[in-house]
């Protein structure tokens, strides 16, 4: 590819946004070459998705210029944005739950035959760019029923059936599965071929060297350099984002198991749909050492730790914590005998999005003394505990009481885990810990875990981040099918055994 | 349509209305034999079912093109009560002028009264959209203001030039039963019915009905394609005004003739109970509020004769009953539109 001759079909000039009591992008300059892959990296918070957004006509720049194939623009709305060719796949996904994919797809643009909107012209415009670009969905299906792999392919198809030519995708692989974000790459690679230009969020340095063309990178709402993927490397990178030396690799002594804390056998949970989704799982967690339960998204990870949690019913089977049999437990019980559970949906069980930092900061305990006296909530306390708490995780944010729907989503991410580590605790259930997550705040976290493992916290990790288990547990059981195949010490678990095991294979 | 024959006519009948199908089923067989034993009676009866669910029809309909879009509007009644009386004092005033015709005034008086529920709709979505207060206190506000305006300025003696006449519809209104029910009415009577089917139109076969289901469902994911969330609600929300307004004038102009204090006595709130027995679409609404009319016509019936032992009151219940009933037990899960009742922030 020759992208340094290509014509520039996209730049932002002096691009600056406050929002109240942060500077999230300032006087940021960006150019994106013709059939390139820009990767955009850059900490949580450091104002990534606010500039995408103003180019997107979503957000209004301050101050600043935006420039489209070589003509100075004003965006008022995304409608402004898609007349021009610009398609965005947003960190959320932002697609009507309960219509089909070929009615989210039109939406907004719809092929009508007078008044009559015409459903079948729509179902064949759809399935024909599904054919063109290989992007493989049924038309007809319902949002809601969909994978989220398949959402996401819906996501580009609604920007490919608008003509779009520069293409925002906004951490595209935070939620998908490694099969899923290599189906992604080869689709992008495909796009820019028939000339669409790309720009690329992620947080994962491993995929920006696989597929990027070239590096840019913001830290603290600044522009701070743009790098070479063919000859920078993941710590070069990491080095860029954060401004320090990250240690990608997690340092920690051998694990000293004690007691058993958590035990599990033939437990047995369904799922939304009915349908057995954790069928017959047991192991057991001891103090002082990290369980990691690794296996493909969808295999009952996401039941059994709800199970675990107290928030879905279990159908039979036993789960004991810390010698107390919590099988039909309600949630607070299971909190309240040290369990941390940092969930696997931040936004849906981990926090309450109109809520303040400070308050969500305090919901494992809000009814507990010193943040309740009887029934009046000690308000002083939990504004200054919370303040603590977010100069202590360095979460990104103008104060305590700024709402926790206001943030980026790494730093809720953070709220979360500083609420569960700062209570004592006999039990850490972590569930896709470090999703969204920068990598200097993921060697932040990582730690954490281990000075938590290291105290005699018995803890379970469950990823599906293949490198994280491997980098951090100590001992590596394969979930397939809602069930336990296989548990490994980490000296036996290479990356290519578990990999077998994890495709259900038995290796 | 070529490999149906093999399949029985009774089970192709089932599989596409299924329950649905059946019940409306027994109930003609039960019109029938009821109207075998007693023409008048049931004619009576029927003919005031449809009466009855008029503005409990056009009221739900109001309130499902605003929930759509996310406007909840429990301020029904007061847009009803309002739009009965502004229409009411039109069809006086515009009479006293003596220049239009009858017909003429009170078609005028008709359109007068629509905008008055429209102009509320408006100042629903102003409070819900603009000023993103909570919706349940937007509506109690235009409830408050209806019966506080109308109380104030009502005066008796007040002459009218009468009332929309029926419109007998040729031969078909001679048909036994069907004709005195259907085919010979008055004119917002069959509007309504005509209403049913046209909003059941535009909101699942056109642009305007997609975009509006998807501001109510996902106002971020239509706001991200281009579509103004705000705009949406507030044509919404005024057009299901007119509805509301439609709805009062119903009572003033067609039903009764002229206005009474509190006339709309809660029907704008069993219209919204119709609207979620329905579950937020115009022909369940229809179905629903055929219910309450069935059960309202019912109970003037027990009351005319007259021999029962049970106390009125008892009886005078029977709707509201019915009402609880049904939503509580028989209705299932039906699911209000996503984002009702919240307001959009864009940034
Ligand atoms: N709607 C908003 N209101 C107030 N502040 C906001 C809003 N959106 C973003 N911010 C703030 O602007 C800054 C940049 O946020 P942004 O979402 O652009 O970060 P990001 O780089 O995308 O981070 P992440 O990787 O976590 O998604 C953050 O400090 C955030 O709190
Ligand atoms: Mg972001």
């Amino acid at each position: 590819m020759i992208i340094k001759d290509a014509p520039i079909v996209l730049e932002t000039k002096g691009m600056t946004k406050r929002f109240p009591g942060v500077l999230a992008n300032d006087h940021v300059d960006l150019k994106l070459h013709k059939g390139e892959i820009l990767a955009l990296l850059g900490e949580n918070g450091a104002g990534k998705s606010t500039l995408m957004n103003m180019i997107y006509g979503l957000y209004h720049p301050d101050e600043g210029e935006i420039w489209i194939k070589g003509e100075k623009v004003r965006l008022n709305d995304p409608g402004d944005a898609i007349a021009r060719g610009v398609g965005m796949v947003h960190q959320h996904f932002q697609l009507v739950p309960v219509m089909t994919v070929a009615e989210n797809v039109m939406l907004g643009a719809e092929i009508t035959r007078g008044l009559y909107l015409d459903q079948r012209t729509a179902v064949t415009k759809v399935h024909e760019l599904s054919m063109q670009y290989g992007l493989e969905v049924d038309p007809t299906a319902v949002i809601e029923d969909l994978p989220v792999g398949t959402q996401q392919r819906v996501e580009i198809i609604k920007a490919l059936y608008r003509n779009a030519d520069i293409l925002i995708l906004d951490e595209p692989t935070a939620v998908l599965t490694p099969q899923e974000a290599h189906e992604l790459f080869r689709i992008m690679n495909d796009l820019t071929e028939q000339g669409v230009s790309i720009i690329f969020i992620t947080h994962k340095l491993k995929e920006v060297l696989a597929v990027a063309d070239r590096v840019g990178v913001l830290r603290g709402g600044k522009y701070v350099g743009t790098a070479d993927p063919k000859t920078a490397t993941e710590a070069s990178l990491a080095e860029l984002m954060v401004g320090r030396k990250v240690i990608l690799q997690v340092d920690k002594a051998k694990a000293q198991p004690g007691e058993p804390v958590l035990k599990v056998s033939d437990l047995v949970v369904k799922d939304d749909r009915d349908q057995i989704a954790v069928d017959g799982l047991s192991l057991e967690v001891h103090a002082g050492e990290i369980l990691g339960v690794a296996g493909v998204q969808g295999n009952g990870q996401r039941e059994f730790v709800e199970a675990l949690t107290g928030l879905r019913p279990v159908v039979s089977g036993k789960a004991v914590i810390a010698g107390q049999d919590i099988t039909h437990a309600p949630p607070r019980t299971i909190t309240e005998l040290g369990v941390a559970h940092i969930p696997e949906d931040r936004e849906k069980h981990g926090l309450v999005m109109p809520y303040t930092l400070a308050d969500n900061m305090v919901l494992n305990r809000y009814y507990q003394k010193p943040y309740a006296n009887g029934i009046i909530l000690n308000q002083e306390k939990i504004d200054q505990d919370g303040a603590a708490l977010v100069e202590k995780y360095d979460v990104r944010t103008p104060s305590v009481y700024t709402p926790a729907s206001s943030l980026s989503g790494g730093n809720k991410q953070k709220v979360i885990v500083a609420r569960e580590f700062s209570r004592e605790m006999k039990l850490l259930i972590a569930n896709q810990p470090t999703r969204g997550i920068d990598v200097g705040s993921i060697e932040f976290i990582h730690n954490q875990i281990v000075a938590q493992r290291d105290e005699g916290v018995a803890v379970l990790l469950v990823s599906a981040e293949l490198d994280e288990v491997l980098g951090l547990a100590d001992r590596v059981a394969v979930i397939f099918d809602g069930r336990i195949v296989k548990t490994l010490s980490i000296a036996e678990a290479t990356r290519e055994r578990v990999g077998l095991l994890m495709a259900g294979s038995d290796a | 349509m070529e490999t149906t024959t093999s399949i029985p006519i009774w089970k192709r009948i089932w599989d596409r209305l299924g329950i649905l199908g059946a019940i409306i089923i027994l109930v003609l067989i039960g019109i029938v034999v009821s109207f075998i034993q007693n023409q008048q009676v049931t004619t009576a009866v029927l003919s005031s079912t449809i009466r009855q669910s008029t503005p409990l029809v056009l009221g739900a309909l109001c309130g499902l093109i605003g929930e759509r879009t996310g406007i909840i509007n429990i301020g029904i009644e007061g847009q009803m009560l309002m739009a009965a009386f502004i229409g009411y004092l039109a069809n006086v005033y515009i009479g006293q002028l003596g220049v239009f015709s009858v017909g003429m005034t009170l078609f005028l008086a008709a359109l007068i009264g629509i905008a008055t529920g429209a102009l509320l709709g408006l100042l629903l979505a102003f409070m819900s959209v603009t000023l993103k207060m909570d919706q349940i206190i937007g509506g109690t506000v235009i409830n408050i203001l209806a019966i506080g305006i109308t109380g104030y300025f009502y005066q008796v003696g007040l002459t009218t030039q009468g009332k929309l006449q029926p419109i007998a519809l040729g031969r078909l209104a001679d048909i036994p039963l069907v004709g005195p029910v259907l085919f010979d009415n008055p004119p917002i009577t069959y509007i309504t019915l005509i209403l049913v089917v046209v909003v059941h139109y535009m909101l699942f076969y056109t642009r305007w009905g997609l975009r509006s289901r998807a501001v109510g469902e996902y106002p971020s994911a239509a706001d991200t394609v281009g579509i103004n969330v705000y705009l949406m609600r507030y044509v919404n929300t005024t057009i299901a005004g007119g509805f509301a307004g439609l709805a009062g004038v119903f009572l003033t102009l067609e039903a009764v003739g002229s206005f009474e204090r509190l006339m709309t006595n809660g029907r704008g709130f069993v219209a919204l109970a119709v609207m979620i027995f329905g579950k937020w679409t115009p022909f369940g609404a229809w179905g629903a509020a055929l219910l309450f009319g069935f059960a309202t016509a019912m109970q003037t019936q027990f009351q005319f004769m007259g021999n029962l032992t049970i106390p009125h009151q008892f009886i005078g219940m029977l709707p509201y009953l019915l009402t609880i009933v049904v939503l509580a037990g028989f209705v299932g899960r039906s699911r209000p539109p996503a984002a009702e009742g919240i307001p959009y922030e864009k940034e």
